[in-house]
């Protein structure tokens, strides 16, 4: 078993003519927790999206878990063992918060191909221990979700990544609607995920939560990875820096 | 008394004021529109709308009336149980009515019977080998027609992205044309006993009945519903949560398709024959009756029961109006009115929902 859980070669990815991802080389040990930062549209998300099936990249490789793999679709990956809270949050605005925490994997009582009938009550449990541990306040599970806070919303999403197993988690800014008590959860269970040896890459503005909690920081600037930072030899200001474009990291010059 | 239970992480809420499931409002609106009717009728006609006023006939409501609504939203009401769930998913379907004429055409010609009072059958399409098939043969054809026409639909919609408005726009064309060409244009008569059972007496509700039963347990029970719910509330979302979306819009329109296509069995089987212009705008009537049943055009929002309930209320308004002697062009207009007043009432709802 290779140490190396994720790996993308020269990943890109052209939005017609917006070169949103350009040539990303990423690496992500077994375990390891890494933090990508950049500035708002530095095509953070766009990695995401390239590495979980929810876009088919312009080029590039990538290797999870020793295979390399073409995701068709975001369920190939998540079949794959990669669980991800989108920035967007992926939920279904009308259906109720079961619903959404197993939505594309529902529990059945009764296999019937696409008439499978549905176990709720198992799902219903299943999501209350979910969302215990994601701390978030619900007052009634059977709301849907367009009638929810932003911050419940997103600890919904958490939840779903959270209620199943997987072999990497990825959290596009898990925490950016949520108070103070929610946000302390949320890292709780990343912490949780670093003593369980379950890699995250973790996408965050945050500077503190950054510093608290990863080995790693990956900054991206105009699509391009400009540095690959281990956590105690950098500071918050270099990492400004590197973000800003005042510096970029010596085995990435040449980059814009 | 009011009793709180605490949700997750100890926010209060009281579980006796659940909000109000869609479906009571259009069931209060079924409920008014009948009272409605029955005070004008009693008003200008002397006439009950509900109830029997006849001295020869013992019994409390006016039953033939009722039989004569359900009856006839029963056959429509079997097209909206597939239109509904093309809604639900964020799509529409205008091809249903096309599609029942073309079905009807071809079904019938398969359930030809061979002697007409002691005479060969003179409207026979195939020649004899084709006569007095076991009813499964013209059930089956006709159910094949559409799944092949929601076949054509759904692979459309799923796949080249062509607005479902549109690619089922260019099915209704195409399928009427193909009931017109089927047999140059004649009518198609003469169905054999067995065939002629289906739409016999009260079948069509029973079918009807059954089937809205039957669906409401798929779309309230089963993965097909909970995935159709959240394609239309977020077909962004459902793609990323891992559901297969082209498919299951494929799946959607399939069944839309034979519904529709059963729906044109009935009715071919109830009226003892098949003509190129059967179901014009039936379409329009299903789409209209799912509305009114508080089925989003926006997706993601309605039910089988509500669309059963809007069945019921556009039933009733057709009648009433046939009840206080108004004309029939009135009637169409009224139609026209529904549709769009049900449509207004749909967006009305969502602005509340946004300011919310
Ligand atoms: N579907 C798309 N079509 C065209 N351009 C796109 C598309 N998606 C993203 N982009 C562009 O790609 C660039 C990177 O976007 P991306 O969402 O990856 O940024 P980000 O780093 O996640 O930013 P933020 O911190 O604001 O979330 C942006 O310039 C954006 O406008
Ligand atoms: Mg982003």
């Amino acid at each position: 078993m290779s140490e190396i859980i994720l790996e993308t070669r020269g990943l890109t990815k052209h939005y017609g003519g917006v070169h949103a991802l350009t040539e990303a080389d990423f690496t992500l040990r077994r375990g390891e927790h890494v933090a990508i930062m950049g500035d708002n549209g530095a095509g953070k998300s766009t990695f995401v999206r390239q590495i979980t099936g929810v876009e088919k990249p312009t080029r590039g490789q990538i290797i999870f878990d020793g295979v390399e793999h073409t995701f068709e679709s975001p369920i190939e990956a998540r079949e794959a063992g990669i669980e991800t809270v989108f920035q967007t949050l992926a939920l279904a605005d009308d259906l109720d918060v079961p619903s959404n925490l197993f939505l594309g994997r529902e529990k059945v009582r009764f296999r019937l191909g696409p008439f499978s009938i549905l176990d709720k009550r198992a799902m219903r449990e299943a999501t209350m221990a979910a969302l215990v541990k994601t701390g978030v306040k619900i007052p009634n599970l059977s709301n849907t979700i367009r009638n929810m806070s932003g911050g419940q919303r997103q600890c919904v999403a958490i939840a779903r990544t959270a209620a199943f197993k997987s072999k990497l988690v990825i959290m596009d800014e898990p925490t950016a609607a949520l108070g103070v008590q929610e946000t302390a959860q949320v890292e709780n269970i990343i912490r949780t995920l670093k003593e369980a040896g379950e890699p995250l890459i973790l996408i965050s503005h945050n500077m503190r939560q950054v510093f608290d909690l990863v080995d790693r920081i990956v900054v991206f600037r105009r699509g391009r990875i400009v540095a690959n930072l281990r956590k105690e030899e950098t500071d918050g200001q270099d990492v400004v820096a590197y973000i800003t474009g005042a510096k970029t990291g010596a085995e990435y010059e040449g980059a814009p | 008394m009011a009793q709180t239970t605490h949700g997750i992480g100890g926010l209060a809420y009281d579980p006796t004021k659940r909000t109000r499931p869609p479906e009571l409002n259009v069931l209060a609106a079924l409920i008014l529109i009948i009272l409605a009717f029955e005070v004008l009728g009693r008003m200008f006609i002397g006439d009950s709308f509900l109830f029997n006023t006849r001295e020869n006939i013992d019994t409390l409501f006016n039953e033939q009336r009722l039989q004569i609504i359900i009856l006839q939203v029963s056959i429509v009401g079997i097209i909206a149980l597939g239109v509904t769930q093309v809604i639900i998913t964020g799509g529409i379907d205008l091809s249903s009515g096309s599609v029942v004429g073309a079905t009807a055409m071809i079904a019938m010609s398969f359930a030809q019977t061979a002697i007409v009072n002691g005479n060969p059958n003179p409207k026979a399409i195939f020649g004899e080998g084709m006569m007095d098939l076991p009813v499964i043969v013209p059930v089956l054809v006709g159910l094949g027609c559409g799944l092949f026409a929601g076949l054509v639909n759904g692979l459309l919609i799923a796949y080249t992205r062509i607005p479902p408005f549109i690619a089922t726009l260019g099915m209704m064309v195409a399928a009427r044309g193909c009931a017109k060409w089927w047999s140059k244009g004649n009518p198609i008569s003469f169905p054999t006993e067995s065939y002629a059972a289906i739409g016999k007496g009260m079948m069509p509700v029973l079918i009807f009945i059954t089937l809205a039963v039957v669906f409401h347990l798929i779309m309230t029970q089963t993965r097909y519903g909970k995935h159709s719910y959240a394609i239309g509330s977020n077909e962004q979302a459902a793609r990323m949560s891992g559901i297969n979306v082209a498919r299951h819009k494929v799946l959607v329109y399939a069944i839309a398709g034979m519904l529709a296509a059963l729906a044109a069995i009935v009715l071919s089987s109830k009226n003892l024959t098949a003509q190129a212009g059967m179901g014009v705008m039936y379409e329009l009537d299903a789409i209209a009756m799912a509305v009114i049943g508080g089925v989003s055009l926006q997706g993601g929002r309605g039910s089988i029961i509500g669309t059963v309930l809007g069945a019921l209320i556009f039933g009733v308004i057709i009648s009433g109006f046939t009840f206080l002697k108004l004309d029939a062009y009135y009637q169409e207009m009224v139609k026209g009115v529904i549709i769009v007043a049900a449509v207004v009432l749909d967006t009305w709802r969502q602005n509340q929902r946004g300011r919310g």
